[in-house]
């Protein structure tokens, strides 16, 4: 390939919301290894890479608010282009030909599409339950003020939400694997045209300049 | 607290059976019997308590009832509970409860305890913390259904009573017992205990309490602790002691169905992921997907 045939890349994501991302990522993982170590024992081998299981409890929630605030500066950042478009909808019904790699079928996705959007709200909303009832759990400082069936409560649905938050995740990063070009944009930042064009064509189209899409 | 590592029946947070050599204790294990119709408050068992455990609560300040310290904490594991019920005669009952760990044959600590080996259930039916593998999380507290275990402050460990683990070990009845100067407790094997029981509340009934009865509820599998009360159809009227104790659903979910089912998700997940890939591979951007965005930023 000669110089001049080389695409020019397109910017997907900037330095600042890349290390933003990552450092949810990290802090994810940390979350997801110590709460799996204290849900189930055949994890708790787990608690050997916080330094045990006491200090598996003690970073967990700290950890844990770490994370919600670095995810609420994201979501600002990136609320705008999740919002639903009409598009969406139609994009949802044909997701069967996305699995079989049929994206050809598929209306255009603007810089995000439906099943992504549908990624970002549920991963609001689970981050929202998983700060809530981790507060009511956090014995050293918060619990005494809650009744016990909220603590109860509380701990059911912090597992409940941790599992679909887990799951969740696990879509995201297949995701990436999945759709190759896609990885980098969260690394170096930029994305290739041609998978600009062939996974996000409308939002290729608005950053070209046409049909103005302030909904992404 | 103890080291009987033959003795162990259940262990909090293992999923493989604990040293079962010895098989089954004779006697359905061994049992507290408190007779709250004998107490006469004066607290010696919390003294007895705190000397044979080396525990020195803070001296608190009086809070306008008997109770004394107010709760149970970790320096406090047992507290007599004193409670003034006008009966529908007019007259005035002083029900006086010692509160304390009741030792579920189905404890809901233990059953919440993420820790491996941090609380054990001997095969006499005595459920001990060993607060070295302890984490200090709580879940114990989420877990009891009698409000029982204390974090301390000073060193985020669980503590509550250990019926006197280390005594029974060596065939002593535990301190409470020992000291108690009206027979009020009483110390035996469970069956012994619930004869024992039994005259007592024959006793009782003879006296005029028709509704005199034995506290060893079901709902937790029967407690190694169990009382004598006058008006055991109203276990509430003595501060509050639940008339039907047992795992809340939510921590029976949380700990029970939710584990297994939810790992396995999991696991499907990554696995669904991993053969959706060695099926349908990835998506890929070629030269012809280059060339038509081209052609799409250039028109």
């Amino acid at each position: 390939m000669n110089k001049e045939r080389e695409p020019r890349l397109i910017q997907r994501y900037t330095t600042s919301q890349r290390i933003n991302h990552w450092i949810i990522a990290i802090t994810f993982v940390m979350l997801a290894l110590s709460g799996l170590a204290l849900f189930h024992p055949a994890f708790y081998w787990l608690t050997n890479l916080f330094g045990g299981g006491v200090w598996t409890r003690i970073l967990h929630p700290f950890v844990g608010v770490l994370m919600f605030v670095c995810f609420a500066i994201f979501i600002v950042r990136l609320f705008r282009h999740n919002l639903f478009a009409r598009r969406d909808a139609e994009w949802l019904k044909h997701i069967g030909d996305m699995l079989e790699n049929r994206e050809e079928n598929l209306p255009e996705a603007g810089r995000y599409n439906a099943g992504q959007k549908l990624l970002f709200f549920a991963l609001i909303f689970l981050m929202l339950g998983l700060l809530l009832t981790g507060l009511v759990m956090w014995r050293s400082y918060f619990s005494g003020f809650f009744p016990i069936w909220g603590i109860r409560l509380a701990s059911l649905l912090h597992a409940l939400f941790a599992f679909l938050m887990i799951c969740a995740i696990i879509v995201h990063i297949y995701a990436g694997i999945w759709v190759k070009g896609s990885v980098r944009a969260m690394t170096r930042g930029t994305v290739t045209p041609g998978w600009a064009w062939k996974h996000h064509r409308a939002w290729l189209r608005q950053l070209r300049g046409g049909t103005p899409d302030k909904r992404g | 607290m103890s080291l009987q590592s033959l003795d162990i029946k259940r262990r909090s947070a293992t999923t493989t059976p604990p040293p079962s050599v010895r098989g089954e204790v004779i006697g359905g294990g061994v049992a507290k019997l408190i007779d709250t119709t004998k107490c006469i408050g004066c607290k010696a068992c919390q003294v007895a308590c705190m000397e044979w455990n080396d525990l020195r609560d803070e001296i608190g300040s009086n809070v306008g009832v008997y109770d004394n310290p107010a709760d149970l904490t970790d320096q406090s594991w047992t507290v007599m509970r004193f409670s003034e019920y006008e009966n529908p005669a007019g007259d005035l009952e002083w029900l006086i409860r010692k509160d304390g760990c009741m030792h579920c044959e189905d404890p809901g600590c233990l059953k919440a305890c993420p820790s491996p080996g941090a609380i054990v259930q001997y095969n006499n039916g005595i459920v001990d913390f060993h607060e070295e593998h302890c984490i200090g999380c709580g879940y114990c507290i989420t877990g009891c259904p009698f409000d029982v275990p204390r974090i301390s402050k000073k060193d985020s460990k669980a503590y509550k009573c250990t019926l006197c683990s280390d005594r029974v070990a060596v065939g002593q009845e535990p301190a409470c017992v020992k000291t108690c100067p009206t027979g009020a407790i009483v110390f035996g094997t469970k069956e012994d205990m619930k004869k024992h029981a039994d005259d007592r509340i024959v006793d009782l009934k003879s006296r005029g309490f028709d509704n005199a009865g034995l506290y060893d509820p079901a709902g937790v599998g029967g407690t190694h602790v169990m009382y004598v009360l006058h008006h055991a159809d109203k276990p509430g009227l003595y501060n509050d002691l639940p008339k039907e104790p047992r795992i809340s659903p939510m921590v029976g979910l949380w700990k029970g169905i939710t584990k297994p089912l939810g790992t396995a998700a999991m696991a499907l997940a990554v696995l669904t992921g991993f053969f959706h890939y060695i099926r349908s591979g990835p998506i890929e951007t070629d030269e012809e997907d280059e060339r038509k965005a081209r052609e799409m930023i250039d028109e």
